[in-house]
């Protein structure tokens, strides 16, 4: 008998982190001032073994501008996307995502309820709005899915989705209701709402990796239940899954990561839906290729996305949710059909 | 083996079983048997704790609400009426999660017996031609096979069924159910299931559980249950009559 295993070979691991590599190499070296590969890379050896950095070389651009941001979106990718697998799979529907089922304008309006109420946690620069946002991505979760619950028995694609929908419509009015009184802190929110990762310090790097390792490692020890999830919630049980505990577990795995996400990075549409989706035509619907995948798939969308958004009309920036959002409509919609189809 | 006591089963204001009690035994083959309505399947569902329930359900002695899911789960196995597949699974990966309750964690890659335990299920059901195939586009009697086969990699002493073969055709129908019926020769085993065909349940059960609106109306040995004067009053029509009158037609 052939042995069997569900992980992939470590080569392809390597390439994924190969072609990482490449991209942030990419994203750093390209933007309004273009940087030779050969300078940002004497810049990051010599840094990083704390050499004499040589005269003439950016090293500002690069270290302090550039490599924190692609950091920042690299990470906010891998996260968003991660997150979108989860759902997908726990929900055993392609078009969960924090975006369409309500979870990222909840923790927006977390976030935009701390930043105009100055609701401040003691330890950290940013940790009221951060503290809000997750506790408002799982609260919206939870209203959310309890209410399809109520509404439908059955918790059908269609009615999560209808209320997800509804739900961010009803946040995005609290949201503008707050600005129009918040008069003083207007400038701050407004500019954050954009989504946008420019301006983004090594400070969120740390959060959002921190993120990532806990809650992505908590996601990632779920894979087996998650693809028990994917192929029914009944069928979950009765092979043995602990189904309320693993859903509650991931849900508020998930949600935390989504209100980190959100606290650095503003909303930015899309990515969670349609990178898994992406991704799981390719390496197919086992979480323990999908998720791992998912995380890198992410990270390089995101920092394509993050560098269109930089340069297709420079001088002019545009925030990194228009392109996703442009990206993923179109996506969104192919998706729908082709499952309306199938189904 | 399994033995339920004052079972009730509400949705909402709604009572769809009443203070129904059963004991299944070992070799046991209990079908339930009464027509739509009368609570069989929402039975299952409070077995398999799909549902909550009122009064007691005990395996081996102990309430099953005590059971950690994955004790539960290599004890029971169940087959529901409808299957399908969320996502582009291979049937091999739909079978395997059948070990689950039974390998876990940073272990589960090496679980040798569930290999061959998978293995086994796959042939059993005539599926090994198919384990790298796309769960999504089986047929209807495929589906129902892969969950089979599941239970079996599953390796449960009880083995629980609503409508196993419901919408399928009749050569699969025979196979299930020949399926079933060898694997429960094996001693310590058991099968409780609801199975709506009479003919079905006559030729492969042993006893019966004959259900209305709610409530038992007899239970015991099949020929025992399964009488003239009980199928009337449940069904309200002269079942044996009708049935020979079926027969004929093959005559």
């Amino acid at each position: 008998m052939k042995k069997k295993t569900d992980h992939f070979s470590w080569w392809m691991y390597a390439l994924y982190a190969l072609i990482l590599a490449a991209v942030m190499l990419l994203c750093i070296c390209v933007g309004s001032v273009n940087i030779p590969l050969k300078n940002t890379l004497t810049v990051m050896w010599n840094t990083l073994w704390g050499l004499e950095l040589p005269q003439g070389v950016s090293k500002n651009i690069i270290l302090k501008v550039r490599l924190p941001r692609v950091m920042n979106v690299a990470l906010v990718g891998a996260c968003l996307s991660l997150c979108g697998a989860a759902m997908q799979g726990l929900l055993r529907n392609p078009l969960a995502d924090g975006t369409t089922l309500g979870v990222s304008s909840g923790a927006s309006l977390g976030a935009v309820i701390a930043l105009a109420f100055g609701v401040a946690l003691p330890g950290m620069e940013n940790a009221g709005t951060v503290g809000m946002a997750i506790v408002f991505a799982f609260l919206s979760l939870l209203l959310i899915l309890s209410l399809s619950y109520v509404l439908d028995r059955s918790m059908s694609t269609h009615s999560i989705i209808l209320i997800g929908v509804i739900f961010s419509m009803f946040t995005s009015s609290a949201m503008n209701l707050i600005i129009t009184f918040a008069q003083e802190q207007v400038k701050s929110i407004v500019f954050w709402t954009m989504g946008s990762l420019s301006g983004t310090h090594y400070r969120h790097s740390l959060l959002l990796a921190a993120g990532l390792l806990v809650c992505g490692g908590i996601i990632f020890g779920h894979a087996r239940e998650l693809n028990a999830f994917a192929v029914g919630e009944d069928n979950a049980r009765h092979i043995g899954v602990n189904v309320i505990k693993v859903k509650l577990t991931i849900l508020i795995a998930v949600s935390v990561l989504i209100g980190i996400c959100v606290s650095v990075s503003g909303t930015i549409g899309f990515v969670g839906l349609v990178m898994p989706h992406m991704t799981r035509m390719v390496v197919g619907p086992n979480h323990k290729r999908l998720l791992v995948s998912s995380v890198f798939s992410g990270a390089v969308f995101l920092m394509l996305a993050d560098l269109a958004a930089r340069t297709l009309l420079s001088p002019v920036e545009l925030s990194i949710g228009v392109v996703t959002s442009l990206v993923g409509a179109v996506a969104f919609i192919i998706i729908f059909y082709r499952t309306r189809k199938a189904g | 083996m399994l033995k339920g006591e004052h079972v009730t089963v509400r949705y909402g204001d709604h009572t769809v079983v009443n203070d129904l009690s059963f004991h299944l035994r070992e070799g046991m083959w209990l079908m339930l048997a009464g027509p739509n309505g009368a609570g069989k399947s929402s039975l299952i569902h409070a077995v398999s704790q799909g549902v909550p329930y009122g009064g007691v359900i005990t395996l081996e002695g102990k309430d099953v609400r005590r059971y950690k899911p994955t004790q539960l789960a290599q004890k029971i196995g169940v087959l529901s009426q409808k299957n399908n597949v969320g996502y582009a699974f291979s049937v091999e990966e739909v079978v395997s999660l059948g070990r689950y309750a039974h390998a876990r964690g940073f272990l589960a890659g090496k679980d040798e017996q569930g290999d061959a335990q998978v293995e086994y299920a796959l042939e059993l059901t005539g599926l090994t031609g198919l384990r790298k195939a796309n769960a999504l586009k089986l047929s209807g009697g495929e589906m129902q096979r892969m969950f089979l086969a599941q239970v079996f990699a599953q390796d449960p002493s009880i083995l629980i069924l609503d409508e196993p073969a419901n919408h399928l055709d009749l050569v699969y129908q025979k196979h299930i159910f020949s399926l079933i019926s060898e694997w429960l020769k094996t001693p310590g085993r058991a099968v409780l299931s609801v199975v709506h065909d009479l003919n079905l349940a006559k030729k492969y059960g042993t006893h019966a559980v004959l259900m209305n609106n709610g409530s038992c109306v007899a239970q015991g040995e099949l020929a025992q249950v399964l009488t003239p004067q009980n199928l009337q009053t449940v069904y309200n029509m002269d079942v044996y009559g009708w049935m020979r009158e079926m027969l004929a037609q093959w005559q």
